[in-house]
């Protein structure tokens, strides 16, 4: 019988198939632990059918659209699952859209994104794995994504 | 085609045909942009011009543009006795702007600015130069340059000289050339390359674009030789600028190596790069280029707003 490394949790988000390697990533995406007191557990190198794998469970917590584009950004094959009362109640992969608002910071110091102006930053996505992105105002490519998550 | 209303920021949002439309337009426009002819297709229409960077050629070209079409211009040339000096943001000049004309011509220090702008006006927006970024119009009236001067732009040997890395006009004019199928040779210091992307961009287009540090090699086939000005203000490390100041420069003696009708273009202003004895030979062409920006300019805002004839 296979063991479970950790336990089935009651209500919140379990965050499966994250690139390995990159569950502490996605940690400091979601800003955790300074935005939740609940548990969060982390599970890194796990073997897979797809080969390895890491897992974010975190409890009492159902991550918002937003929330999920982030995650798309650093960990695209990600699947996230919706549980209440122990049961999975809405299972999805993460999808990016063909374009991110306000989740990222241009890494060029004089776009006019970087400015005092009542914009959100905004960002074309032009390959999404592994991927990669555009600067809708200044036209740059960031090569760090990651870097680039405020 | 259709331009009516449109906001004009990056070359790459026009089509071929709609790049031989403008400059086709443009040459029409060329005896009412010489005063030649007089037209009033534009009288109806106030225009704001906002540099909040110096400017010769742009501003003066759009200003006579829209002038020699019979229309009015509003604006500033200097920012500082503006509320910007206050804090105000760039969207709220843009709105107020957008509220006194019916269409803005925008040049900014910020890459992106015109781009923001386009948001939040109402009414056409043309980007006039936004930092390292785009400078479409620019773009506009060197293929016309070239144009009228070689009669078609594709398979012409065309050899950009000087600053690649940080000159705009470079980078958006290579993009433009290749779009047309130009060939293309790159000359510059090491230190100063065509940034990779534009390469790619160049590559896409079936152009296989020549590196070289060798000018006198690259001028020999060369049918125009574009010059750029090595800008101070974008080094970041003013050591790397003395280092590469003054690696080309281009002279009579220069030119004897290349075509009889090679032509010599420069985005201008120009500094040391081209002998001002260049100036009197048939070679010279960067006056009549930067004359060129009035009867294109003069094309893209009567289009914009709906004129297509005159």
């Amino acid at each position: 019988m296979k063991e479970l490394k950790i336990t089935p949790i009651k209500e919140g988000t379990v965050i499966d198939h994250i690139t390995a390697g990159n569950a502490v990533k996605v940690l400091h995406i979601l800003k955790i632990p300074e935005t939740t007191t609940s548990v969060v557990s982390v599970v890194i190198n796990v073997a897979s059918r797809i080969g390895k794998k890491d897992i974010v469970k975190i409890e009492n917590r159902e991550l918002d659209p937003k929330e999920l584009n982030k995650i798309a950004l650093i960990a695209p094959k990600a699947t996230i699952n919706i549980i209440r009362d122990f049961e999975v109640v809405k299972k999805s992969k993460v999808q990016l859209p063909r374009e991110v608002f306000g989740i990222l910071k241009c890494p060029n110091p004089t776009c006019i994104s970087n400015a005092r102006e009542p914009i959100e930053s905004r960002f074309y996505v032009i390959s999404d794995d592994p991927p990669r992105i555009r600067c809708y105002y200044c036209e740059r490519e960031p090569e760090d994504v990651v870097d680039r998550i405020i | 085609m259709d331009f009516l209303g449109r906001d004009v920021i990056s070359i790459k949002e026009l089509s071929k045909d709609e790049i031989t439309s403008i400059l086709s337009f443009a040459k029409k426009m060329v005896p009412y942009a010489k005063g030649e002819q007089q037209t009033t297709i534009l009288q109806d229409k106030v225009l704001s011009v906002l540099f909040f960077e110096p400017s010769t050629r742009t501003r003066l070209s759009f200003e006579s543009a829209m002038n020699r079409l019979g229309g009015r211009v509003i604006g500033f040339a200097d920012p500082s006795g503006t509320s910007q000096k206050k804090g105000e943001s760039l969207a709220d000049t843009i709105r107020m702007a957008d509220s006194y004309s019916d269409a803005i011509v925008l040049r900014h220090p910020q890459e992106g600015a015109a781009r923001l702008s386009a948001e939040f006006a109402t009414h056409p927006v043309i980007n006039a130069g936004d930092g390292a970024g785009q400078h479409p119009t620019q773009t506009l009236l060197d293929l016309f340059t070239i144009k009228t001067e070689k009669k078609k732009i594709e398979g012409q040997n065309v050899v950009l000289l000087g600053d690649l890395k940080y000159g705009r006009t470079a980078h958006s004019l290579a993009y433009a050339l290749a779009f047309f199928g130009a060939n293309l040779t790159f000359v510059s210091p090491e230190s100063l390359r065509m940034p990779k992307e534009v390469v790619s961009e160049c590559k896409e287009f079936g152009v296989e674009p020549v590196n070289t540090s060798h000018l006198d090699k690259a001028i020999k086939e060369a049918d125009v030789l574009y010059v750029t000005r090595i800008q101070k203000e974008r080094f970041p490390d003013p050591e790397e600028y003395n280092k590469v100041m003054g690696s080309y420069r281009v002279t009579c003696e220069l030119l004897k190596n290349g075509k009889e009708d090679l032509i010599v273009m420069h985005p201008l202003p120009r500094v040391t790069e081209i002998d001002p004895e260049v100036d009197a030979t048939p070679h010279a062409l960067y006056f009549k280029q930067a004359f060129n920006g009035v009867p294109v300019r003069m094309a893209l805002l009567a289009l914009i707003f709906g004129r297509k004839t005159l």
